[in-house]
């Protein structure tokens, strides 16, 4: 009889305790995840903005041998004002890259003035940019990873029995129509 | 292939495995001085008590200890901005905090990185791979580092150079003295018993040697090296940038970083010694050839 009892009572612990243990586990894990794409997205911002804080330095300093480029530094400042408008994941990539292209088209430009060119600070200037551009690639590049690892974890059987109703929904990527990797490695 | 989490499993085992073989080897080491001197326990105790207060100081500074060996400099921004951008951008495509840059003044084209986690890591370059390297081939040298970083390679790398490295270096030490001093055996009257114990700890060494040996190989393992190296290629999605530093690094006519030593030399990215063709060399080679990882790298 109180075997019976004892039986009886683990079964009950497991049939209760297994399906908790297993929504606790999936649980913690996916907050876990979802903690570091955001953190990931904003690693991106920090770059996204500490690209647009070097940007008016350097058209200063371009402005001063190249005046007339009026239309170049006009693109620049609507693209600039757009990244820093610009509030969901989609919107900012094509925000970012759209300020890529015109700054390449800048340095494009910068070819024709030797004198700029050699400029000291324009170089600095230049090595920050282009540190910073490729700090965005690998941030959005590690974005990119952990939200495709995130988005394939609550899809997966048994997880997604519970992600929707947790409400774990998937997260977008930080895409660009382009080719990833072409845009930053263009040697200014 | 094992997973990221599998290998930093593998590794903080093994660290705390090799911690916990250095306090014993140590420990019976003070047990048999302490049997020649008539007190066990008082040699055990002793020897105990300095072996886990090395091991505490080497878990906490023996980056600190690696980076003062190899004769490293921190850098700031200021002077090495391209360096700085570099490994700054790579910590993020890895996902770790940016770990402190430093530069060895050496023309030889080498890095190497340490510390006991991402947390408290960093990562030195000699002044002639920043020379010589273009940008890529820097973020490939410098990703195959961070690769290192961030499944605690560094902890396990650093740990064998200051503990097996220190028993590498005080036997050589011992048996150079041992040589030394035998012309001099019958000077001191009471001098036979420490000849004796000396003898004993530098009979025990020798033992231990190979056994030496075998640990830094396995530290180092071949493995580990070909897998930072496919890792790298996933942060930098180029692997032309790493075959390319690989290659020049395989060209390069001076290879030695003048305070490598021994213990140090697994830390590399590549053997920092002249290129020998010797029997020791290779028995002692902890680097897996350039050419067969350049090959390895191009088939990615």
């Amino acid at each position: 009889m109180i075997d019976l009892f004892c039986i009886g009572l683990v079964v009950l612990l497991v049939a209760v305790g297994v399906p908790i243990l297993f929504v606790v586990i999936v649980y913690n894990g996916l907050i876990r995840l979802r903690n570091e794409v955001d953190n990931s997205f904003a690693q991106i911002d920090v770059q996204l903005k500490r690209r647009n804080d070097l940007i008016p330095n350097l058209v200063e300093t371009v402005k001063g041998y190249a005046a007339h480029e009026k239309t170049l530094f006009e693109n620049i400042a609507k693209a600039r004002s757009a990244v820093m408008s610009a509030t969901g994941v989609q919107d900012k990539a094509r925000a970012s890259n759209m300020l890529s292209d015109t700054l390449k088209s800048l340095f494009a430009v910068v070819e024709n003035y030797p004198q700029l060119k050699a400029n000291e600070n324009f170089m600095q200037l230049q090595e920050e940019l282009s540190g910073t551009e490729n700090k965005i690639a690998y941030s959005r590049q590690h974005y990119n990873d952990v939200v495709m690892e995130f988005n394939t974890r609550i899809q997966l059987f048994p997880n997604n029995l519970i992600a929707g109703p947790l409400g774990f929904k998937n997260k977008e990527l930080f895409t660009a129509p382009e080719a990833e990797r072409e845009a930053p490695k263009v040697k200014f | 292939m094992k997973t990221m989490f599998e290998q930093v499993r593998a590794n903080k085992n093994q660290s705390y495995l090799l911690m916990a073989f250095f306090i014993v080897v140590v420990g019976v080491l003070g047990a048999i001085l302490g049997l020649v001197w008539g007190n066990v326990y008082v040699g055990l105790f002793i020897s105990m008590f300095i072996s886990l207060f090395y091991t505490v100081f080497s878990y906490y500074g023996g980056d600190k200890m690696i980076l003062l060996m190899t004769g490293s400099k921190p850098v700031a921004k200021e002077q090495y901005p391209y360096l700085y951008n570099t490994v700054e951008g790579l910590a993020l495509a890895a996902g770790v905090p940016s770990p402190q840059a430093y530069v060895i003044d050496d023309s030889a084209l080498n890095a190497f990185a340490t510390g006991r986690d991402p947390k408290h890591a960093s990562i030195t370059v000699t002044s002639g791979l920043l020379k010589v390297m273009d940008r890529q081939e820097l973020e490939g040298v410098v990703a195959h580092e961070m690769s290192h970083i961030k499944n605690y390679d560094i902890r396990f790398m650093m740990l064998t150079t200051v503990l097996v490295g220190l028993v590498t270096l005080l036997s050589d030490f011992i048996l150079r003295s041992m040589w030394y001093s035998r012309g001099s055996r019958d000077r001191g009257r009471g001098g036979g018993q420490a000849q004796a114990i000396l003898l004993l700890v530098g009979l025990l060494f020798a033992v231990l040697a190979p056994v030496i040996g075998q640990l830094m190989r396995l530290a180092i393992s071949r493995q580990r090296e070909y897998l930072a190296d496919a890792n790298a290629v996933v942060l930098t999605r180029y692997p032309p940038g790493l075959a390319g530093a690989l290659e020049k690094i395989k060209n390069d006519p001076d290879p030695l970083v003048d305070n490598a030593n021994k213990a140090t030399a697994h830390l590399f990215i590549s053997s920092p010694f002249r290129k020998t063709k010797s029997f020791l060399s290779s028995f002692f080679s902890t680097h897996p050839p350039v050419e067969e990882r350049i090959k390895r790298i191009m088939e990615l």
